[in-house]
């Protein structure tokens, strides 16, 4: 059985302790991932400008990465719900259609493949702090994840869940959209920001770690502590205390 | 010519701009949007059984459009037996000229109009206006923006933008006296000086919000009662509709009467709904001596038989995407730059101008977050075709050249795991320039934009595929012995896969059954419209403001 990691080029250049979370907490449970080099990028910011000759030559290298895996999984509800449009980007080529279509059904953001394929919902994590949580859209409405991480909390002991207002709100990022549109997106992190602060909680965690970049970078631009990890953090975090 | 709008000369970045620096719009546009968006999620929650309709919505609009031709043509037989003159125009222009022959033909000196859309895309009032014919906007939302000179910034509420002491002040004005910023008094003086209008007008002009083809009828639905007055009372009426307005029969009437208020305001029910086949009879108590109706191509065929956008001929105008959009909470209506705006307008106005190059701008204005989809009662995926929009612009050769650029050299670094590696250890060197205490916080390049409101995270020393050398080994020193049931569970997936069963193991937890054990959570269980009741109340914002069509 080879259960591939899709670390995302983010995670792979910004944020390594995220993967390594994923890799960890998957080896509990006997699953040992491999990391196949040829990935790179999903193809998602070209894919969203427009720019879908540019998406194909990136997405390639994930439909090569994968073609051999028997489960993939990624740490970015975004980056996986980006398979899910690559029939549409490789409508015109039989041979990566056909690739496209078997990764897709292949596919997992963390949460899901925790609790659908390996049946995992309590991890015996401890964790005792006040912990909010942002649905990333991309992974809640393009995947369906929002349940899973919820449920992933609720069992994780002395975690106290606040509710954050709004929260499935856009937090602007949108990829280019906050390079181009910047005081629109400016002003949609301002509005998360001070949602995740009315919500009173140390520790904001999400499944996507753009959108968290995007939130925790304007936290720290306005001195604010509030933690930002991504949940597979947390849940590590939880468990090696045990 | 066409009545085809053009472009603005402005952008939509500039036009953004002076929403956000617009502290009451901003405020405004925010409390109206967050009312309603938790009033039509409060709806859909009691209606029980929401998506189950929204999917008959979706598949009543497929199919109508599918088969445009079929039942516009029983609509318009229909609706010639009852006695109703039909037009049909394949411009916008061509639909004032219409109207404005109807108008010198019957030497109308004035018009009443009930809310509709369609004809503020015509620019029907200046063209009546431009003949000597006086147009009066009756919906109270309407006729605020009228006063105000403005065009609608939200297709259900067009007065979302201002507050109710601006609302105050324009209507002071009107009444020539001071009057208070208090809902009942203003709605009591707009009535009593329409009343007059109404009694005076020669022609009632409307919208249509649905047309039936099997008996010729047209539907309007509304809130204030001036759209029935709009149709009882003036001798002459005319109805502008736009071809994909039309339903089959008045059974799928009713899913799209459960639908629409509910999106559009939270209603269970609108306050009016009117259904009108044809003139007065001699019978009637009241109704026009004389009906017509101008069915609007006006670039909407453009999108018949386009696989990307003839879903947006579906829309019933509810408003609920623009509710929904945070982007359209922070900029308004106007920065949008058309008629229609919002995510549907963000897609619609480009699409109705078959003109990408001119409109390209505004596809740009959304994060592709999908929370217009999520609220669209007949699903419509606008956020793919934003998408759509922009690689269109693209292939055009629209895109602009520094952007191109930029693509084409994420392409070369990301076609090669080898080259993006590369491309790391040189950002790694070159970040030293800019990273004070693990961030970059200047301005510069790229980050210009982005680093005004935040600061950007450096590389760490290692990436992850460096640390995976010394990683996997320790990894794999701690592996655990995988659990036999959890063994079999997963070879049984990927057995499952090859016969076909796509779907194995990914249950979209928003659908079908809960993946919990226990019950849900206060934290999931949270609403917005919990938090929705704070802010002052504009007077086109009470309950029931507004018309939908
Ligand atoms: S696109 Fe959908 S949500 Fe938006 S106005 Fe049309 S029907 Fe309503």
């Amino acid at each position: 059985m080879k259960v591939s990691l899709f670390v995302t080029c983010i995670s792979d250049a910004v944020y390594p302790r995220v993967a390594e979370a994923i890799a960890r907490l998957l080896a509990r449970y006997g699953v040992a991932v491999d990391l196949p080099p040829v990935q790179t990028c999903c193809g998602q910011p070209a894919y969203n400008s427009g720019y879908w000759q540019e998406a194909r030559e990136a997405a390639k290298t994930i439909l090569d990465a994968f073609a051999d895996s028997d489960f993939v999984v990624s740490p970015s509800g975004s980056c996986t719900g980006m398979i899910h449009h690559y029939d549409k980007l490789f409508e015109d080529d039989p041979v990566y259609l056909e690739k496209a279509r078997v990764l897709e059904q292949k596919s997992y953001e963390f949460t899901q493949f925790l609790v659908h394929v390996l049946g995992v919902t309590d991890l015996g994590a401890v964790y005792p702090h006040k912990v909010t949580y942002h649905p990333s859209c991309h992974g809640s409405r393009i995947l369906g994840v929002k349940e899973e991480p919820l449920v992933l909390m609720e069992r994780v002991k002395g975690l106290e869940l606040v509710p954050l207002p709004f929260a499935e709100d856009c937090c602007g990022f949108g990829g280019t959209f906050a390079v181009k549109m910047s005081d629109i997106s400016g002003a949609m992190v301002t509005e998360k920001a001070d949602h995740v602060l009315e919500s009173e909680a140390e520790v904001l965690v999400g499944l996507d770690m753009a959108c968290l970049m995007n939130i925790s970078g304007h936290l720290q631009y306005r001195n604010e502590p509030v933690r930002v990890m991504h949940l597979a953090e947390l849940l590590y975090e939880g468990v090696k205390q045990t | 010519m066409s009545a085809a709008q053009s472009k603005p000369r402005d952008t939509v970045k500039e036009r953004a701009e002076l929403a956000l620096n617009n502290a009451f719009l901003r405020k405004a546009v925010k409390y109206t949007t967050e009312k309603l968006r938790g009033g039509k999620q409060q709806a859909a929650e009691e209606h029980g059984n929401w998506e189950a309709w929204r999917e008959r919505g979706r598949q009543i609009r497929l199919h109508t459009i599918a088969h445009l031709d079929y039942y516009l043509q029983e609509f318009a037989e229909n609706a010639r037996a009852n006695g109703v003159h039909v037009h049909v125009a394949d411009t916008g222009a061509e639909a004032v000229e219409i109207a404005l022959a109807i108008a010198e033909q019957k030497r109308a000196r004035s018009a009443v109009k009930s809310k509709s859309m369609v004809t503020e895309e015509l620019h029907l009032n200046q063209a009546l206006e431009g003949i000597g014919v006086e147009a009066i906007e009756t919906d109270l939302g309407e006729y605020i923006i009228q006063l105000a000179g403005e065009a609608p910034s939200h297709i259900i509420i067009p007065a979302i933008h201002k507050n109710r002491q601006q609302i105050a002040e324009l209507l002071s004005k009107d009444a020539g006296e001071t009057l208070p910023p208090d809902t009942t008094v203003l709605a009591g003086f707009v009535r009593k000086k329409l009343r007059e209008k109404f009694l005076e007008a020669d022609l009632g002009i409307t919208g249509c919000n649905f047309a039936i083809a099997e008996s010729g009828s047209m539907v309007l639905f509304e809130n204030e009662g001036n759209a029935r007055m709009v149709t009882t009372v003036p001798e002459t009426q005319i109805t502008f509709m736009g071809m994909e307005r039309i339903i089959p029969s008045w059974s799928d009437l009713e899913v799209m009467a459960t639908l629409l208020p509910r999106s559009a305001t939270g209603q269970k029910l609108t306050v009016y709904m009117s259904g009108i086949t044809g003139p007065k009879r001699q019978e009637d108590g009241d109704g026009p001596e004389e009906m017509h109706i101008i069915i609007i191509d006006n670039g909407r065929s453009l999108q018949l038989g386009d696989p990307e956008f003839q879903e947006l001929l579906n829309c019933i105008r509810c408003g609920a995407c623009l509710n929904a959009c945070p982007v359209y909470r922070h900029i308004g209506g106007h920065a949008y730059g058309g008629t229609y705006s919002g995510p549907i307008g963000a897609v619609l106005t480009p699409a109705l101008q078959g003109n990408v190059a001119e409109w390209d701008d505004i596809a740009n204005a959304s994060s592709l977050c999908g929370a217009c989809y999520e609220a669209c009662p007949v699903k419509i995926p606008l956020h793919d075709m934003l998408v759509y929009l922009r690689r269109r612009k693209v292939e055009q050769g629209y895109s602009p050249t520094l952007e191109r650029w930029a693509m084409k050299g994420y392409a070369a670094v990301m076609s090669s795991s080898v080259k993006l590696q590369r491309t790391l250890k040189l950002g790694k060197l070159g970040q030293k320039l800019v990273v004070r205490d693990g961030v970059i916080k200047a301005r510069i390049g790229p980050l210009e934009g982005w680093n005004r409101y935040r600061h950007t995270p450096g590389l760490p020393e290692q990436s992850f595929r460096e640390r995976w050398e010394t990683l996997e080994p320790d990894i794999r020193g701690s592996l655990q012995e995988m659990d036999a049931g959890m063994k079999e569970r997963m070879q049984q997936l990927v057995r499952s896969r090859s016969e076909g069963n796509e779907n194995q193991g990914k249950r979209d937890s928003s659908e079908g059954e809960s993946i919990r054990s226990d019950a849900p959570t206060a934290y999931s269980g949270k609403r917005n419209s919990d938090r929705v009741d704070r802010e002052e109340s504009g007077v086109n914002k009470g309950k029931g403001g507004g018309n939908h069509g």
